[in-house]
């Protein structure tokens, strides 16, 4: 069976009515996983009260947050202050710079294009080329395309479309999360894939990017950010004194 | 000779503040499915409302089952009815309405 995984909740942290129901609606609807956006100065204590709903709910919470930097500059200084206090970051590509500078870098893990204007959305051939080379996956959020209406969500699937085929040919991950901010844009993960399936992305791939990609995200992550990681394939097996009668 | 259609059942949920008639919610699959996939996708679908308990919010679409991925993208669309916001849930999807109702206990 797969475990499904939605990396990107939006709830309004300081409402934990809101965050309860939420949580409570995507176990309901079958995901094993969520990934709720933080600020990024969160409390630790915080963290620990949702870690502890999502424990009586049983559903693996993921800490994320959503970088929005105006400069590569400062997308390298957040990059370097936070990637060791977060599972998963994202960056929400505004610009160019910003996009190119994301997609080279093996701290970034989504590259997300919020911007419903083609012109504004910049995952083309040069980006997917670096994204590929780097470990960054490109994300697609699936609350636009619900909420969106008559034009707007036309242009939406015309860019979603292309994207998803240059992201094919250059072997870049898509993950499929919800973006959704209430509980009024979370749906099932076939009813994500069957929404999918309208921007060309065939149905055993829209399922892959909701299980298998973002958990490999996570797994990846996890075992980096613990205290056993050295560099990738090697691990501490045990410490000096660790085990005094030896 | 024509082949016969092959069906599946969909279980589905409303989610909702206020109260929707079986009406309501025919119309508004019916109109989600005519906005994605214009009236020559519709004619494929071969939709039918079979089943709505108001009481419950729970109900069943029958359709061609070339067309569900269409159905469930359409009824996952849908965001309000009598601009209320509603959503629709889609429970289990299966080939034949026993089946469906052992899956999916309303």
């Amino acid at each position: 069976m797969k475990k499904f995984v939605d990396l990107h909740l939006q709830p309004s942290i300081k409402d934990l009515t809101q965050v309860k129901n939420m949580i409570n609606l995507a176990s309901e609807l079958g995901y094993h996983m969520i990934g709720i956006t933080l600020p990024p100065n969160v409390k630790q204590a915080i963290v620990k009260q949702l870690q502890n709903i999502c424990n009586n709910i049983k559903i693996d919470l993921v800490t994320r947050v959503d970088l929005s930097p105006k400069t590569p500059r400062e997308l390298l200084h957040n990059l370097s202050r936070f990637r060791r206090k977060f599972e998963v970051i994202s960056v929400i590509c505004t610009s160019k710079a910003v996009a190119r500078q994301a997609a080279k870098d093996r701290r970034v893990d989504l590259l997300s294009f919020p911007s419903t204007n083609p012109r504004k959305r910049f995952f083309d051939h040069a980006e997917a080329e670096l994204a590929s080379k780097a470990l960054s996956s490109l994300e697609i959020d699936m609350a636009p395309l619900i909420s969106l209406k008559s034009f707007q969500r036309i242009r939406l699937l015309s860019s979603l479309r292309k994207e998803v085929e240059i992201a094919k040919k250059f072997d870049v991950p898509v993950t499929i999360s919800s973006g959704a901010t209430n509980t009024h844009l979370i749906r099932g993960p076939y009813d994500y894939a069957a929404i999918a399936v309208l921007f060309d992305m065939a149905m055993p791939l829209a399922l892959r990017a909701l299980s298998e990609t973002p958990l490999t995200i996570v797994k990846r992550n996890r075992e980096k950010l613990s205290p056993n990681f050295v560099a990738p394939g090697i691990h501490i097996i045990r410490r000096k004194n660790c085990c005094p009668n030896a | 000779m024509s082949k016969r259609m092959r069906k599946r059942y969909l279980a589905f949920r409303v989610a909702s503040e206020q109260s929707t008639s079986k009406r309501d919610v025919a119309d508004a699959v019916w109109n989600a499915i005519l906005k994605l996939f214009g009236e020559y996708g519709a004619s494929q679908t071969h939709l039918a409302l079979i089943e709505y308990n108001q009481e419950k919010r729970w109900g069943i679409i029958r359709c061609s089952h070339r067309t569900v991925e269409m159905v469930r993208a359409a009824v996952a669309s849908i965001t309000e009815i009598n601009e209320k916001p509603v959503t629709i849930y889609v429970l289990g999807v299966s080939g034949t309405l026993k089946a469906l109702k052992r899956k999916v206990s309303p």
